[in-house]
Protein backbone atom coordinates (compact mmCIF):
# COMPACT_ATOMS: atom_id res chain seq x y z
CA UNK A 1 0.00 0.00 0.00
CA UNK A 2 1.07 3.66 -0.70
CA UNK A 3 2.11 5.90 2.30
CA UNK A 4 -1.12 7.77 1.20
CA UNK A 5 -3.16 5.14 1.32
CA UNK A 6 -1.37 3.63 4.22
CA UNK A 7 -2.37 7.23 6.40
CA UNK A 8 -5.83 7.29 5.40
CA UNK A 9 -6.52 4.12 6.22
CA UNK A 10 -4.99 4.46 9.55
CA UNK A 11 -7.04 7.61 9.86
CA UNK A 12 -9.88 5.65 9.42
CA UNK A 13 -9.48 3.35 11.50
CA UNK A 14 -8.14 5.84 14.25
CA UNK A 15 -11.83 8.21 13.65
CA UNK A 16 -13.53 4.57 14.34
CA UNK A 17 -12.14 3.82 17.54
CA UNK A 18 -12.32 7.42 18.79
CA UNK A 19 -15.81 7.59 17.11
CA UNK A 20 -17.02 4.52 19.57
CA UNK A 21 -15.68 5.88 22.54
CA UNK A 22 -17.15 9.18 22.37
CA UNK A 23 -20.20 7.61 21.62
CA UNK A 24 -20.31 5.41 24.44
CA UNK A 25 -20.25 8.17 26.41
CA UNK A 26 -22.94 10.28 24.75
CA UNK A 27 -24.44 6.51 25.04
CA UNK A 28 -24.56 6.31 28.47
CA UNK A 29 -25.23 9.36 29.31
CA UNK A 30 -28.53 9.66 27.30
CA UNK A 31 -29.44 5.76 28.64
CA UNK A 32 -28.78 7.20 32.43
CA UNK A 33 -31.18 10.18 31.15
CA UNK A 34 -33.70 7.84 29.68
CA UNK A 35 -34.12 5.32 32.97
CA UNK A 36 -33.94 8.68 35.12
CA UNK A 37 -37.12 9.75 33.65
CA UNK A 38 -39.01 6.36 33.14
CA UNK A 39 -38.73 5.65 36.62
CA UNK A 40 -39.33 9.75 37.65
CA UNK A 41 -41.56 10.84 35.59
CA UNK A 42 -44.32 8.45 36.98
CA UNK A 43 -43.93 9.90 40.25
CA UNK A 44 -44.08 13.74 38.78
CA UNK A 45 -47.22 15.16 39.37
CA UNK A 46 -48.83 18.73 40.61
CA UNK A 47 -49.72 17.07 44.13
CA UNK A 48 -46.00 15.78 44.58
CA UNK A 49 -44.25 18.91 43.80
CA UNK A 50 -46.89 21.00 46.61
CA UNK A 51 -47.90 18.44 49.20
CA UNK A 52 -46.02 17.45 52.11
CA UNK A 53 -44.66 14.35 53.00
CA UNK A 54 -46.89 11.96 54.64
CA UNK A 55 -46.83 8.28 55.92
CA UNK A 56 -43.54 8.55 56.99
CA UNK A 57 -42.09 9.32 53.26
CA UNK A 58 -43.58 6.81 51.70
CA UNK A 59 -46.69 8.97 50.08
CA UNK A 60 -47.44 12.52 49.70
CA UNK A 61 -44.91 15.54 48.17
CA UNK A 62 -41.76 16.81 48.64
CA UNK A 63 -42.85 19.84 48.88
CA UNK A 64 -40.70 21.15 52.21
CA UNK A 65 -37.64 19.23 50.67
CA UNK A 66 -37.97 21.72 47.36
CA UNK A 67 -38.36 25.09 49.27
CA UNK A 68 -35.08 23.27 51.24
CA UNK A 69 -33.16 23.24 48.67
CA UNK A 70 -34.13 26.75 47.28
CA UNK A 71 -33.73 28.20 50.59
CA UNK A 72 -30.41 26.69 50.81
CA UNK A 73 -29.28 28.50 47.13
CA UNK A 74 -30.99 31.78 48.12
CA UNK A 75 -28.44 31.23 51.43
CA UNK A 76 -25.65 30.44 49.40
CA UNK A 77 -26.13 33.21 46.85
CA UNK A 78 -26.69 36.17 50.07
CA UNK A 79 -23.19 34.61 51.21
CA UNK A 80 -21.06 33.89 48.21
CA UNK A 81 -22.16 36.57 45.07
CA UNK A 82 -21.16 39.98 46.79
CA UNK A 83 -17.59 38.15 48.25
CA UNK A 84 -17.56 36.48 44.80
CA UNK A 85 -18.16 39.49 42.78
CA UNK A 86 -16.03 41.73 44.69
CA UNK A 87 -13.06 39.34 44.10
CA UNK A 88 -13.24 39.02 40.91
CA UNK A 89 -13.73 42.63 40.19
CA UNK A 90 -10.43 43.00 42.60
CA UNK A 91 -8.90 40.54 40.17
CA UNK A 92 -9.58 41.86 36.91
CA UNK A 93 -9.69 45.62 37.67
CA UNK A 94 -7.34 45.94 40.18
CA UNK A 95 -4.83 43.40 41.00
CA UNK A 96 -1.03 43.92 40.30
CA UNK A 97 0.53 41.51 38.10
CA UNK A 98 2.74 40.24 41.08
CA UNK A 99 3.87 37.15 42.92
CA UNK A 100 1.22 37.66 45.36
CA UNK A 101 -2.05 37.75 43.09
CA UNK A 102 -0.64 34.63 41.21
CA UNK A 103 -1.06 33.49 44.74
CA UNK A 104 -4.19 33.96 44.94
CA UNK A 105 -5.30 32.80 41.49
CA UNK A 106 -3.72 29.50 42.21
CA UNK A 107 -5.76 29.41 45.37
CA UNK A 108 -8.80 29.58 43.40
CA UNK A 109 -7.66 27.30 41.39
CA UNK A 110 -7.29 25.21 44.38
CA UNK A 111 -10.46 25.78 45.98
CA UNK A 112 -12.41 24.64 43.23
CA UNK A 113 -10.96 20.73 43.67
CA UNK A 114 -11.48 20.44 47.16
CA UNK A 115 -13.84 17.65 47.85
CA UNK A 116 -17.10 18.58 48.91
CA UNK A 117 -17.14 16.24 51.71
CA UNK A 118 -13.59 18.41 53.26
CA UNK A 119 -15.79 21.77 52.99
CA UNK A 120 -18.42 20.27 54.90
CA UNK A 121 -15.93 19.05 57.06
CA UNK A 122 -14.83 22.75 57.62
CA UNK A 123 -18.37 23.93 57.57
CA UNK A 124 -18.77 21.27 60.70
CA UNK A 125 -15.88 22.86 62.25
CA UNK A 126 -15.84 26.30 62.03
CA UNK A 127 -19.63 26.95 61.04
CA UNK A 128 -21.68 24.54 63.22
CA UNK A 129 -19.16 23.81 66.18
CA UNK A 130 -16.96 26.30 66.77
CA UNK A 131 -19.39 29.21 66.05
CA UNK A 132 -21.76 27.54 67.47
CA UNK A 133 -24.36 28.02 64.64
CA UNK A 134 -25.82 24.35 65.21
CA UNK A 135 -27.27 22.55 61.85
CA UNK A 136 -28.65 25.07 60.74
CA UNK A 137 -29.83 26.73 57.17
CA UNK A 138 -26.75 29.66 57.80
CA UNK A 139 -24.45 27.24 58.48
CA UNK A 140 -25.05 25.08 55.57
CA UNK A 141 -25.87 27.67 53.35
CA UNK A 142 -21.93 29.83 54.54
CA UNK A 143 -20.96 25.82 53.63
CA UNK A 144 -22.84 25.96 50.47
CA UNK A 145 -21.49 29.83 49.86
CA UNK A 146 -17.58 28.84 50.08
CA UNK A 147 -17.85 25.63 48.02
CA UNK A 148 -19.39 27.78 44.79
CA UNK A 149 -16.97 30.85 45.41
CA UNK A 150 -14.42 30.26 43.60
CA UNK A 151 -16.78 29.72 40.11
CA UNK A 152 -18.32 33.23 41.10
CA UNK A 153 -14.82 34.58 41.16
CA UNK A 154 -13.66 32.80 37.94
CA UNK A 155 -16.74 34.09 36.17
CA UNK A 156 -16.65 37.17 37.37
CA UNK A 157 -13.11 38.17 36.52
CA UNK A 158 -13.45 36.44 32.63
CA UNK A 159 -17.07 38.64 32.09
CA UNK A 160 -15.38 41.55 33.56
CA UNK A 161 -11.67 41.03 31.29
CA UNK A 162 -14.38 40.43 28.06
CA UNK A 163 -15.45 44.23 28.29
CA UNK A 164 -12.93 45.96 25.69
CA UNK A 165 -10.66 48.51 27.68
CA UNK A 166 -12.01 52.22 25.26
CA UNK A 167 -15.47 51.77 27.61
CA UNK A 168 -13.09 52.27 30.47
CA UNK A 169 -10.91 54.74 29.23
CA UNK A 170 -13.69 56.96 27.59
CA UNK A 171 -15.12 56.80 31.52
CA UNK A 172 -11.93 57.61 33.17
CA UNK A 173 -11.30 60.15 30.44
CA UNK A 174 -14.69 61.88 31.08
CA UNK A 175 -13.58 62.48 35.08
CA UNK A 176 -15.04 59.21 36.72
CA UNK A 177 -13.04 57.00 39.50
CA UNK A 178 -11.83 54.06 38.33
CA UNK A 179 -14.69 52.94 41.12
CA UNK A 180 -17.13 54.41 39.72
CA UNK A 181 -16.42 53.35 36.41
CA UNK A 182 -16.14 49.91 37.28
CA UNK A 183 -19.65 50.25 39.18
CA UNK A 184 -21.42 52.55 36.58
CA UNK A 185 -19.88 51.14 33.21
CA UNK A 186 -17.86 47.82 33.65
CA UNK A 187 -20.27 45.65 36.33
CA UNK A 188 -23.56 46.50 34.02
CA UNK A 189 -21.65 45.47 31.01
CA UNK A 190 -20.69 42.30 32.07
CA UNK A 191 -23.21 41.20 34.33
CA UNK A 192 -25.88 39.06 31.82
CA UNK A 193 -21.94 36.90 32.02
CA UNK A 194 -21.67 37.35 35.82
CA UNK A 195 -25.21 36.55 36.36
CA UNK A 196 -25.51 33.16 34.43
CA UNK A 197 -22.23 31.63 35.89
CA UNK A 198 -23.06 32.79 38.98
CA UNK A 199 -26.52 31.18 38.43
CA UNK A 200 -24.86 27.69 37.17
CA UNK A 201 -22.41 27.91 39.74
CA UNK A 202 -25.48 27.91 42.45
CA UNK A 203 -27.09 25.27 40.54
CA UNK A 204 -24.07 23.03 41.19
CA UNK A 205 -24.15 23.82 44.84
CA UNK A 206 -27.73 23.15 44.78
CA UNK A 207 -26.83 19.36 43.84
CA UNK A 208 -24.44 19.07 46.51
CA UNK A 209 -25.18 16.24 49.23
CA UNK A 210 -22.16 15.61 51.36
CA UNK A 211 -21.48 20.37 52.20
CA UNK A 212 -24.77 19.63 53.81
CA UNK A 213 -24.33 16.57 55.23
CA UNK A 214 -23.69 17.62 58.93
CA UNK A 215 -24.08 21.20 58.34
CA UNK A 216 -27.84 22.14 57.26
CA UNK A 217 -30.27 19.03 56.66
CA UNK A 218 -32.27 16.71 58.71
CA UNK A 219 -34.79 13.60 57.14
CA UNK A 220 -37.73 16.02 58.28
CA UNK A 221 -38.65 19.41 58.62
CA UNK A 222 -40.93 21.80 58.34
CA UNK A 223 -40.03 24.94 56.18
CA UNK A 224 -37.53 26.84 57.82
CA UNK A 225 -38.50 29.78 59.63
CA UNK A 226 -35.75 31.22 60.66
CA UNK A 227 -31.85 30.82 59.90
CA UNK A 228 -31.29 28.60 62.78
CA UNK A 229 -33.68 25.85 61.41
CA UNK A 230 -32.47 22.84 59.86
CA UNK A 231 -34.32 21.99 56.61
CA UNK A 232 -34.50 19.08 53.93
CA UNK A 233 -33.03 19.20 50.66
CA UNK A 234 -33.39 17.44 47.44
CA UNK A 235 -30.12 15.65 47.45
CA UNK A 236 -30.14 14.60 51.30
CA UNK A 237 -33.61 13.37 50.54
CA UNK A 238 -32.47 11.32 47.64
CA UNK A 239 -29.31 9.95 49.55
CA UNK A 240 -31.24 8.73 52.67
CA UNK A 241 -34.17 7.04 50.63
CA UNK A 242 -32.15 5.50 48.37
CA UNK A 243 -30.01 4.08 50.85
CA UNK A 244 -32.64 2.22 53.11
CA UNK A 245 -32.52 -1.01 53.80
CA UNK A 246 -36.17 -1.33 53.05
CA UNK A 247 -37.67 0.09 49.84
CA UNK A 248 -41.18 0.96 50.19
CA UNK A 249 -41.83 3.80 47.96
CA UNK A 250 -39.31 3.86 45.17
CA UNK A 251 -41.36 6.38 42.80
CA UNK A 252 -40.46 9.23 45.81
CA UNK A 253 -36.89 8.84 45.55
CA UNK A 254 -36.50 8.79 41.63
CA UNK A 255 -39.41 11.53 41.41
CA UNK A 256 -37.05 13.55 43.81
CA UNK A 257 -34.20 12.32 41.97
CA UNK A 258 -36.05 13.68 38.58
CA UNK A 259 -37.06 16.89 39.99
CA UNK A 260 -33.21 17.70 41.32
CA UNK A 261 -32.32 17.12 37.38
CA UNK A 262 -35.07 18.45 35.89
CA UNK A 263 -34.25 21.76 37.82
CA UNK A 264 -30.43 21.84 37.35
CA UNK A 265 -30.91 21.53 33.90
CA UNK A 266 -33.70 24.22 33.34
CA UNK A 267 -31.54 26.68 34.91
CA UNK A 268 -28.80 25.80 33.32
CA UNK A 269 -30.75 25.36 29.53
CA UNK A 270 -32.18 28.82 30.55
CA UNK A 271 -28.71 30.62 31.50
CA UNK A 272 -27.12 29.19 28.44
CA UNK A 273 -29.73 30.53 26.21
CA UNK A 274 -30.23 33.63 27.83
CA UNK A 275 -26.30 34.49 27.54
CA UNK A 276 -26.23 33.65 23.83
CA UNK A 277 -29.61 35.60 23.17
CA UNK A 278 -27.38 38.79 24.83
CA UNK A 279 -24.39 37.79 23.03
CA UNK A 280 -26.31 38.47 19.90
CA UNK A 281 -27.48 41.63 21.13
CA UNK A 282 -24.58 43.19 22.62
CA UNK A 283 -21.75 44.01 19.60
CA UNK A 284 -18.57 45.22 20.88
CA UNK B 1 -23.99 63.61 44.58
CA UNK B 2 -22.56 66.43 42.23
CA UNK B 3 -26.06 69.14 41.70
CA UNK B 4 -27.60 69.04 37.98
CA UNK B 5 -25.20 71.04 35.71
CA UNK B 6 -25.22 74.19 35.01
CA UNK B 7 -21.99 75.27 33.36
CA UNK B 8 -22.26 78.28 36.20
CA UNK B 9 -23.20 76.42 39.12
CA UNK B 10 -20.82 73.25 38.59
CA UNK B 11 -19.62 71.80 41.54
CA UNK B 12 -16.22 70.29 40.35
CA UNK B 13 -14.87 67.43 42.93
CA UNK B 14 -16.72 65.03 44.55
CA UNK B 15 -18.16 65.43 48.40
CA UNK B 16 -16.53 64.36 51.47
CA UNK B 17 -19.06 61.38 51.83
CA UNK B 18 -18.67 60.34 48.06
CA UNK B 19 -15.24 60.38 48.40
CA UNK B 20 -15.33 58.26 51.86
CA UNK B 21 -17.85 55.90 50.52
CA UNK B 22 -15.34 55.44 47.47
CA UNK B 23 -12.54 54.28 49.84
CA UNK B 24 -14.54 51.98 51.96
CA UNK B 25 -15.83 50.25 49.13
CA UNK B 26 -12.66 50.26 47.31
CA UNK B 27 -10.65 48.59 50.94
CA UNK B 28 -13.74 46.13 50.94
CA UNK B 29 -13.09 44.81 47.18
CA UNK B 30 -9.47 44.84 48.15
CA UNK B 31 -9.90 42.58 50.72
CA UNK B 32 -12.26 40.63 48.74
CA UNK B 33 -9.35 39.21 46.90
CA UNK B 34 -7.80 37.82 49.77
CA UNK B 35 -11.10 35.51 50.71
CA UNK B 36 -9.54 32.95 48.30
CA UNK B 37 -6.52 32.58 50.56
CA UNK B 38 -8.34 33.23 53.54
CA UNK B 39 -10.34 30.07 52.90
CA UNK B 40 -7.82 27.84 51.84
CA UNK B 41 -6.01 28.45 55.03
CA UNK B 42 -9.36 28.49 57.34
CA UNK B 43 -9.69 24.85 55.70
CA UNK B 44 -6.62 23.74 56.78
CA UNK B 45 -6.57 25.44 60.10
CA UNK B 46 -9.82 23.78 61.26
CA UNK B 47 -9.21 20.19 60.00
CA UNK B 48 -6.71 20.79 61.99
CA UNK B 49 -7.64 22.13 64.95
CA UNK B 50 -10.82 19.21 64.98
CA UNK B 51 -7.53 16.63 64.17
CA UNK B 52 -6.00 17.75 66.94
CA UNK B 53 -7.40 14.69 69.63
CA UNK B 54 -6.90 12.20 67.68
CA UNK B 55 -3.24 13.39 66.52
CA UNK B 56 -2.33 13.63 69.97
CA UNK B 57 -3.82 10.76 71.21
CA UNK B 58 -3.64 8.04 68.70
CA UNK B 59 -0.94 9.53 66.34
CA UNK B 60 -0.70 9.97 62.27
CA UNK B 61 1.92 7.39 61.64
CA UNK B 62 -0.33 4.72 63.25
CA UNK B 63 -3.39 6.04 61.69
CA UNK B 64 -1.71 5.52 58.22
CA UNK B 65 -0.60 2.61 58.71
CA UNK B 66 -3.00 0.83 60.76
CA UNK B 67 -4.69 -1.89 59.36
CA UNK B 68 -7.97 -1.94 61.55
CA UNK B 69 -10.04 0.91 61.67
CA UNK B 70 -12.82 -0.26 64.72
CA UNK B 71 -13.81 3.26 66.32
CA UNK B 72 -16.08 0.87 68.37
CA UNK B 73 -14.61 -1.41 70.18
CA UNK B 74 -13.66 -1.30 73.78
CA UNK B 75 -9.90 -0.73 72.84
CA UNK B 76 -10.94 1.32 69.65
CA UNK B 77 -8.61 1.12 66.68
CA UNK B 78 -8.13 3.78 63.87
CA UNK B 79 -6.01 2.77 61.13
CA UNK B 80 -6.66 4.77 57.54
CA UNK B 81 -5.32 1.98 55.50
CA UNK B 82 -8.41 -0.10 54.46
CA UNK B 83 -10.21 3.44 53.77
CA UNK B 84 -6.63 4.81 52.04
CA UNK B 85 -6.25 1.28 49.86
CA UNK B 86 -10.19 1.45 48.93
CA UNK B 87 -9.78 4.97 48.02
CA UNK B 88 -6.77 3.78 45.94
CA UNK B 89 -8.69 0.53 44.29
CA UNK B 90 -11.88 3.08 43.31
CA UNK B 91 -9.44 5.85 41.97
CA UNK B 92 -7.75 3.33 40.31
CA UNK B 93 -10.52 1.44 38.48
CA UNK B 94 -12.19 5.09 37.76
CA UNK B 95 -9.17 6.83 35.87
CA UNK B 96 -8.78 3.19 33.67
CA UNK B 97 -12.33 4.14 31.92
CA UNK B 98 -12.02 8.33 32.13
CA UNK B 99 -8.94 8.66 30.84
CA UNK B 100 -9.15 6.58 27.40
CA UNK B 101 -12.48 7.54 26.81
CA UNK B 102 -12.15 11.06 27.76
CA UNK B 103 -9.06 12.05 25.79
CA UNK B 104 -9.91 9.99 22.70
CA UNK B 105 -13.30 11.90 23.16
CA UNK B 106 -11.44 14.88 23.57
CA UNK B 107 -9.30 14.49 20.50
CA UNK B 108 -12.26 13.61 18.21
CA UNK B 109 -14.58 16.50 19.82
CA UNK B 110 -11.80 18.79 18.95
CA UNK B 111 -10.14 17.36 15.67
CA UNK B 112 -12.85 15.86 13.92
CA UNK B 113 -15.87 17.47 14.84
CA UNK B 114 -16.87 21.03 13.61
CA UNK B 115 -19.90 23.40 13.68
CA UNK B 116 -23.12 21.91 15.38
CA UNK B 117 -21.67 18.51 15.96
CA UNK B 118 -19.17 20.11 18.01
CA UNK B 119 -21.76 22.64 19.87
CA UNK B 120 -23.82 19.76 20.39
CA UNK B 121 -21.48 17.39 21.81
CA UNK B 122 -19.59 19.69 24.27
CA UNK B 123 -23.54 20.35 25.59
CA UNK B 124 -24.00 16.77 26.38
CA UNK B 125 -20.60 16.69 27.62
CA UNK B 126 -21.60 19.58 30.15
CA UNK B 127 -24.94 18.55 30.88
CA UNK B 128 -23.11 15.19 32.04
CA UNK B 129 -21.17 17.41 34.30
CA UNK B 130 -24.18 19.30 35.78
CA UNK B 131 -25.90 16.03 37.13
CA UNK B 132 -25.61 15.37 40.87
CA UNK B 133 -22.99 12.85 41.93
CA UNK B 134 -26.50 11.90 44.52
CA UNK B 135 -28.48 11.04 41.32
CA UNK B 136 -25.04 9.11 39.71
CA UNK B 137 -25.22 7.09 42.83
CA UNK B 138 -28.75 6.32 42.65
CA UNK B 139 -28.64 5.43 39.16
CA UNK B 140 -25.62 3.03 39.97
CA UNK B 141 -27.40 1.27 42.24
CA UNK B 142 -30.23 0.50 40.35
CA UNK B 143 -28.55 0.08 36.81
CA UNK B 144 -24.67 -1.00 38.05
CA UNK B 145 -25.23 -2.97 40.75
CA UNK B 146 -27.21 -5.81 40.09
CA UNK B 147 -25.48 -6.39 36.89
CA UNK B 148 -21.50 -5.90 38.46
CA UNK B 149 -22.85 -9.06 41.13
CA UNK B 150 -24.05 -10.94 37.98
CA UNK B 151 -21.76 -10.43 35.49
CA UNK B 152 -18.38 -11.20 37.91
CA UNK B 153 -20.27 -14.07 39.36
CA UNK B 154 -19.80 -12.00 43.21
CA UNK B 155 -21.42 -12.17 46.46
CA UNK B 156 -22.68 -8.55 46.32
CA UNK B 157 -22.33 -5.80 43.73
CA UNK B 158 -21.49 -3.11 45.98
CA UNK B 159 -18.01 -3.08 45.10
CA UNK B 160 -14.80 -0.60 44.62
CA UNK B 161 -15.48 -1.34 40.90
CA UNK B 162 -18.63 -0.34 40.87
CA UNK B 163 -18.13 2.38 42.26
CA UNK B 164 -14.99 3.13 40.50
CA UNK B 165 -16.93 2.56 37.47
CA UNK B 166 -19.19 5.57 38.26
CA UNK B 167 -16.76 7.42 39.44
CA UNK B 168 -14.68 7.09 35.91
CA UNK B 169 -17.78 8.53 34.61
CA UNK B 170 -18.60 11.30 36.46
CA UNK B 171 -14.82 12.52 35.95
CA UNK B 172 -15.52 12.30 32.38
CA UNK B 173 -16.91 15.65 31.36
CA UNK B 174 -13.86 17.12 33.91
CA UNK B 175 -11.23 15.68 31.38
CA UNK B 176 -13.00 16.04 28.32
CA UNK B 177 -13.29 19.93 28.57
CA UNK B 178 -10.29 20.63 30.18
CA UNK B 179 -8.12 18.10 27.70
CA UNK B 180 -10.33 20.12 24.94
CA UNK B 181 -9.53 23.46 26.17
CA UNK B 182 -5.62 22.64 25.85
CA UNK B 183 -6.26 21.05 22.22
CA UNK B 184 -7.97 24.01 21.08
CA UNK B 185 -5.22 26.97 22.76
CA UNK B 186 -3.12 24.79 20.38
CA UNK B 187 -2.42 27.42 17.36
CA UNK B 188 -4.03 27.00 13.89
CA UNK B 189 -0.71 27.41 12.28
CA UNK B 190 0.83 24.66 13.51
CA UNK B 191 -2.64 22.77 12.39
CA UNK B 192 -2.88 24.32 8.94
CA UNK B 193 1.23 23.78 8.44
CA UNK B 194 1.02 19.98 8.90
CA UNK B 195 -2.11 19.87 6.96
CA UNK B 196 -0.42 21.73 4.49
CA UNK B 197 2.20 19.45 4.09
CA UNK B 198 0.21 16.63 3.79
CA UNK B 199 -0.28 15.01 6.53
CA UNK B 200 -3.94 13.32 7.07
CA UNK B 201 -5.93 15.15 9.99
CA UNK B 202 -5.23 12.32 12.16
CA UNK B 203 -1.38 12.10 11.52
CA UNK B 204 -1.71 16.21 12.38
CA UNK B 205 -3.81 15.09 15.51
CA UNK B 206 -1.23 12.00 16.74
CA UNK B 207 2.32 14.07 15.74
CA UNK B 208 1.28 18.32 15.79
CA UNK B 209 -1.67 18.64 18.16
CA UNK B 210 -1.54 16.10 21.30
CA UNK B 211 2.07 16.30 21.61
CA UNK B 212 1.94 20.29 21.62
CA UNK B 213 -1.41 19.91 24.09
CA UNK B 214 0.39 16.93 26.26
CA UNK B 215 1.09 19.28 29.06
CA UNK B 216 -2.73 20.47 29.49
CA UNK B 217 -3.98 16.73 29.03
CA UNK B 218 -1.64 15.61 31.85
CA UNK B 219 -3.26 18.47 34.01
CA UNK B 220 -6.60 17.51 32.93
CA UNK B 221 -6.16 13.71 34.01
CA UNK B 222 -4.24 15.14 37.30
CA UNK B 223 -7.97 17.16 37.68
CA UNK B 224 -9.99 14.14 36.95
CA UNK B 225 -8.13 11.92 39.12
CA UNK B 226 -8.14 14.53 42.46
CA UNK B 227 -12.24 14.54 42.01
CA UNK B 228 -12.04 11.11 41.69
CA UNK B 229 -10.10 10.60 44.81
CA UNK B 230 -12.75 13.54 46.30
CA UNK B 231 -16.07 11.76 45.54
CA UNK B 232 -18.61 11.07 48.34
CA UNK B 233 -21.48 10.30 47.45
CA UNK B 234 -20.79 7.55 44.85
CA UNK B 235 -18.47 5.94 47.27
CA UNK B 236 -20.77 6.06 49.95
CA UNK B 237 -23.60 4.73 47.59
CA UNK B 238 -22.00 2.04 45.80
CA UNK B 239 -18.47 0.76 47.38
CA UNK B 240 -19.78 -1.58 50.09
CA UNK B 241 -18.62 -0.93 53.43
CA UNK B 242 -16.21 -3.59 54.59
CA UNK B 243 -14.00 -3.42 57.24
CA UNK B 244 -11.20 -5.06 55.74
CA UNK B 245 -8.46 -3.92 53.74
CA UNK B 246 -9.66 -5.16 50.12
CA UNK B 247 -7.68 -7.31 48.50
CA UNK B 248 -8.48 -6.74 44.93
CA UNK B 249 -11.27 -4.23 43.61
CA UNK B 250 -13.95 -6.67 43.10
CA UNK B 251 -14.42 -6.42 46.87
CA UNK B 252 -16.46 -3.81 48.96
CA UNK B 253 -14.00 -1.69 50.33
CA UNK B 254 -14.04 1.97 52.23
CA UNK B 255 -13.10 4.88 51.12
CA UNK B 256 -11.43 8.16 52.61
CA UNK B 257 -14.69 10.17 51.97
CA UNK B 258 -17.11 7.30 52.15
CA UNK B 259 -15.43 6.50 55.54
CA UNK B 260 -15.90 10.56 56.72
CA UNK B 261 -19.38 10.69 55.32
CA UNK B 262 -20.74 7.66 56.78
CA UNK B 263 -19.32 7.54 60.10
CA UNK B 264 -19.90 11.08 61.21
CA UNK B 265 -23.14 11.14 61.88
CA UNK B 266 -22.74 8.30 64.33
CA UNK B 267 -19.77 10.15 66.41
CA UNK B 268 -20.03 11.94 69.58
CA UNK B 269 -19.16 15.86 69.00
CA UNK B 270 -15.70 16.40 70.15
CA UNK B 271 -15.00 12.68 70.85
CA UNK B 272 -12.08 10.61 69.42
CA UNK B 273 -13.89 9.00 66.85
CA UNK B 274 -14.94 12.49 65.53
CA UNK B 275 -11.79 13.85 65.36
CA UNK B 276 -10.24 10.75 63.78
CA UNK B 277 -12.50 10.95 60.81
CA UNK B 278 -11.87 14.65 61.02
CA UNK B 279 -7.70 13.44 60.06
CA UNK B 280 -8.88 10.80 57.45
CA UNK B 281 -10.52 14.27 55.82
CA UNK B 282 -6.96 16.08 56.45
CA UNK B 283 -5.05 13.42 54.68
CA UNK B 284 -7.60 13.56 51.74
CA UNK B 285 -7.43 17.21 51.75
CA UNK B 286 -3.78 17.12 51.64
CA UNK B 287 -3.87 14.63 49.04
CA UNK B 288 -6.28 16.83 46.36
CA UNK B 289 -4.17 19.79 47.66
CA UNK B 290 -0.82 18.50 46.55
CA UNK B 291 -2.35 16.93 43.08
CA UNK B 292 -4.30 19.97 42.08
CA UNK B 293 -2.00 22.23 42.53
CA UNK B 294 0.39 19.84 40.61
CA UNK B 295 -2.19 20.26 37.95
CA UNK B 296 -2.72 24.27 38.09
CA UNK B 297 0.74 24.78 38.12
CA UNK B 298 1.13 22.84 34.45
CA UNK B 299 -1.88 24.59 33.07
CA UNK B 300 -0.78 27.91 34.35
CA UNK B 301 2.90 26.83 32.65
CA UNK B 302 0.59 26.02 29.04
CA UNK B 303 -0.95 29.32 29.28
CA UNK B 304 1.77 31.11 29.41
CA UNK B 305 3.24 29.16 26.89
CA UNK B 306 0.51 29.71 24.48
CA UNK B 307 -0.72 34.00 25.59
CA UNK B 308 -1.29 35.06 22.17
Amino acid sequence: MSRVARARAAETAAKIIMGLATAGILATALFFLAYLLYRGLPAISLGFLTEMPMKRMTAGGIYPVIMGTLYLIAGTAVFAVPVGVAAGVYLAEYAPRNGWTRIIRLAIANMAGVPSIVYGLFGLSLFVIQLKLGVSLLAGSLTLAALTLPVIITTTEEALRQIPSDLRHASLALGATQLRTIVRVVLPAAAPNIVTGSILGLSRAAGETAPILFTAVTFFAPLPSSWSDKVMALPYHIYIMATQPAKPAPHIVWGSALVLVGIVSAVNIAAATWRSAQRKRIRW
Amino acid sequence: MTKSPGIRHRRLGRSAISRAAESVVGTLIGLSGWVAILILGAIAAFLFVSSARALREVGLGPMLTGEVWFPTSAHPKFGLLPAITGSLWVTVVALAVCVPFGVAAAVFISEFTWGRTKELLKSVIEFMAAIPSVVYGLLGLALLVPRVKVVFGLETGLTAFTAGLVVGIMALPTIVSISEDALRSVPKDLREGSLALGNTRWQTAYKVIVPSAASGIFAAVMLGLGRAIGETMVVLMLSGNRNEIAAAAFMPAKTLPGLVAGEMGETIRGGLHQSALFVAGLVLFTITFVVNLAADLVLEKQRRRWRR
